[in-house]
């Protein structure tokens, strides 16, 4: 039992640090004195940043050579961020792209595709954005309502409505998911696209959270055409191919905990920063309780290291990681806001910005109540709940519930 | 980066769950509590085959020289059938005679200790944190918390007095070994159990598979170990892992039960576990058992990896643990419904050790306390 580098991961380690000494300079200042301020220039500085990460080797780790990646394993990419992190630099602008839907490229992309889109992704000239969710299809996911209809020259017109959508207001293109076949039962219906978003009949819209900032996008597909090659994974594999997607996602949150700031460290700093809250046995004992479940979490991620190492695939089980870290944050950001009074909501206060995170976090890349279905299931074996939608064409399911299909 | 069981550790943890099968612990631990005198099967002989009361004990001393993370998966097992065996006393208090073996002599007893042909006793004394100045151990009563026992020389003899309360496996001990302090420093102090000056009084409370016993000494006459104060902290640490490791080993076997019962169990037409109330309830124990498994990784890896954290490590592991018994013993009860929560169940076996686990070793409080200290102390250094 270590926490140890094989020498081979720490040779990959000192030339990853070695890389990040010499361009640390050239990272984009986002935080403190002499952070950019334009939005634009932001969006620039980011793009030509991840260039260089991928340039250097340190983004998209995972990804074959052929298309500007590695070849290497999760192992190595998770020595990557680590660095990064510990050289105080940004990572890379599309993690949704490059830890998600390039990999799904990648394992069900025809050759053209991945010619055409990776090299583009990986190197931030492109940006990519997930278009999965809808208004009325989140943890159903496979109840999508987007229909695809195919056209006589083989092309395809896209009608519907998208949400939830991270960079979609600087996306080059969007992987949707719709329905191509609303006969059938609603997971064999349903076929994946790219979708250029500068494409006429796409409409984005910021969608403001509590914070009063816009991270999430409602898009909007009004009779969008796309080409007979914008299919990904063939006609009628649409959940087969999201599936995927839904994996890389579960690795990339289950690796990338401690990322989201959400640590022990950091919150009992805020405790030991007020002289009195540091002595107060009720604050120590709520800080002891949520502390230990974070670090917890951290071991947690090593275990998930351990396995990926061993050639395993991370199950559901690390959804269970995602809930201590929402709700032991959301607790902390309470205990927080109890010491420091309603300074700690103070709009520019780093507290008051977690707080109003939190809530939409909690439903993010799965609801807590949903993954603990999925863990009760398929870790726990219990048996499902009854399924009303089970081989009924999903025209009908829509009808029962009283709107057109 | 490795945080599995090696080979070695997965037979060692399947021959300890091989071992305690051959014995009705539960049914045992029922009719205990139904006052049934000598109804506990002695299980040391188990512990002496199977070479468990060595573990701690390095191998130039007869012991095997393993960690203490080995030691966690044997108290695991013992915790899923609630064995009840004189390891979580015996083990930290050889890690202390092993650890005071000087360039002077030997500690008394270690290789029949490491046999267990002998069987010692760690007289559990908390170090200094935020709550206390000085080294305290469990009071039989209430909050306060005595102070650790004094020790005083004269004519070339070490005498120990000193009140402790709840001391695990204390009862028929061979040797008590634990911390005193000796002009207000702490030292490792080593008291045979026959000698003078030395009362042990079993008590029980609650759960009839824990041995406990309230220690007085009087005088007792004692040897200095040459144990570093870093180690007579880190048995208290050691304590509190084994603890945790033992509660997460009763928790395993109170989640695998409640889900074989939620499957098998029908009502209004379909299996109890298909409803979301009870299958969150479950996947809920399930979250704090896999927590506290990742922090007993993190208090194995720490003891010798990075023994700076291993007090953060182990209060955390005792922690999580002691929450996750409680919710898992409860729950246990409320999936079965009512008949959980009566003597025809093995749940208020759970229940019982639950209950009483939380209060020993300083309580779970304490090292939750003590998280928050290590971390608050970690961010002043940053």
């Amino acid at each position: 039992m270590d926490l140890d580098d094989t020498p081979e991961q720490a040779a990959f380690r000192a030339q990853a640090r070695g890389w990040l000494e010499e361009h640390s300079s050239e990272a984009p200042v986002l935080t403190g004195p002499g952070a950019l301020q334009d939005e634009a220039e932001i969006l620039a500085a980011r793009r030509a940043w991840q260039g260089k990460l991928a340039e250097a080797g340190l983004a998209g780790v995972t990804w074959p050579k052929e298309y500007g990646g590695q070849g290497l394993g999760p192992i190595e990419q998770v020595l990557s961020n680590q660095e990064i992190g510990r050289a105080k630099v940004p990572g890379i602008l599309d993690a949704i792209g490059v830890g998600m839907l390039g990999p799904t490229i990648i394992a069900h992309g025809s050759e053209e595709q991945k010619t055409r889109y990776l090299g583009a992704m990986l190197h931030g000239d492109e940006v990519w954005c997930q278009l999965f969710s809808e208004p009325a299809a989140g943890s159903d996911l496979a109840a999508v309502q987007t229909r695809a209809r195919l056209q006589d020259d083989g092309s395809w017109r896209l009608t519907g409505q998208k949400v939830w959508t991270t960079n979609a207001q600087f996306a080059s293109y969007g992987l949707l998911l719709a329905r191509t076949d609303a006969d059938v039962p609603k997971h064999k219906g349903l076929t994946m696209f790219v979708v250029p978003m500068d494409a006429e009949g796409v409409t984005i819209r910021g969608l403001r959270q509590i914070s009063g900032e816009a991270e999430f996008n409602e898009v909007f597909f009004d009779d969008v055409s796309v080409g007979a090659d914008a299919v990904v994974g063939g006609v009628g594999n649409g959940w087969g191919t999201a599936l995927t997607t839904l994996m890389f996602e579960r690795v990339t949150i289950g690796l990338g905990g401690e990322g989201l700031g959400y640590n022990s460290t950091r919150f009992a700093g805020a405790i030991a920063a007020d002289p009195d809250a540091r002595r107060d046995p009720e604050v120590r004992h709520q800080l002891g309780e949520i502390a230990s479940e974070l670090l917890a979490v951290r071991f947690t991620g090593y275990r998930t290291l351990t396995a990926l190492q061993k050639g395993q695939i991370p199950g559901p089980e690390a959804g269970l990681a995602k809930v201590t870290i929402v709700s032991g944050a959301i607790k902390a950001g309470d205990l927080i806001a109890d010491v420091e009074g309603p300074d700690a909501l103070l709009e520019d206060s780093e507290w008051a910005y977690m707080i109003s995170f939190l809530p939409g976090l909690k439903s993010a890349g799965g609801t807590e109540e949903i993954l603990r279905n999925t863990i009760g299931e398929r870790v726990l074996g219990l048996p499902p709940e009854p399924r009303l939608d089970k081989g009924i064409p999903f025209s009908e399911l829509r009808s029962k519930e009283g709107a057109p299909a | 980066m490795n945080l599995a069981l090696s080979d070695e550790q997965v037979f060692l943890r399947e021959a300890a769950r091989g071992a305690l099968s051959r014995f009705k612990t539960l049914e045992a631990a029922r009719e205990a509590l139904d006052g049934e005198q000598g109804a506990l099967p002695d299980l040391w002989p188990t512990a002496r085959e199977a070479g468990w009361p060595g573990l701690l004990i390095s191998e130039e001393h007869g012991g095997a020289g393993l960690d203490a993370f080995d030691a966690m998966l044997v108290l695991s097992e013992c915790g899923r059938v609630i064995a009840s065996i004189q390891l979580l006393g015996h083990l930290p208090a050889t890690a202390i005679l092993d650890d005071g073996v000087g360039g002077n002599g030997s500690a008394p007893m270690l290789e029949e200790l490491a046999t267990g042909e002998k069987r010692a006793a760690y007289l559990p004394a908390c170090p200094p944190d935020d709550l206390a100045d000085g080294w305290s151990v469990d009071p039989a009563h209430g909050l306060a918390r005595p102070s650790a026992p004094r020790v005083s020389e004269a004519d070339g003899q070490a005498r120990v007095s000193g009140e402790l309360a709840f001391v695990p496996d204390a009862p028929g001990a061979d040797l008590l070994v634990g911390v005193a302090l000796l002009d207000g420093r702490p030292v490792g102090v080593a008291i045979e159990g026959s000698a003078a000056g030395v009362s042990v009084e079993a008590v029980t409370r609650y759960d009839s598979t824990r041995s406990l016993g309230h220690v007085s000494l009087k005088e007792a006459p004692a040897t200095i170990l040459d144990t570093p104060v870093e180690a007579l902290a880190g048995a208290w640490h050691l304590a509190q892992s084994l603890i945790a490791a033992e509660s997460l080993g009763s928790v395993e076997t109170a989640l695998d039960v409640s889900v074989a019962y939620a499957k098998e169990r029908f009502t209004f037409g379909r299996a109890i576990g298909s409803y979301q109330a009870v299958k969150h309830s479950l996947t809920e124990v399930l979250r704090q058992l896999e927590n506290g498994r990742s922090l007993l990784y993190y208090a194995g890896w720490a003891r010798t990896g990075g023994p700076d954290e291993f007090p953060l490590a182990a209060s955390a592991a005792r922690s999580v643990a002691g929450r996750a018994l409680d919710t898992a013993a409860r729950t246990m009860i409320s999936v079965h419904g009512g008949i959980g929560a009566t003597w025809e169940h093995d749940a208020p076996l759970y229940f019982r050790r639950a209950q009483l686990s939380r209060r020993l070793l300083g309580g779970t409080g304490r090292a939750t306390d003590r998280v928050a200290g290590e971390l608050i102390a970690q961010a002043d250094a940053a």
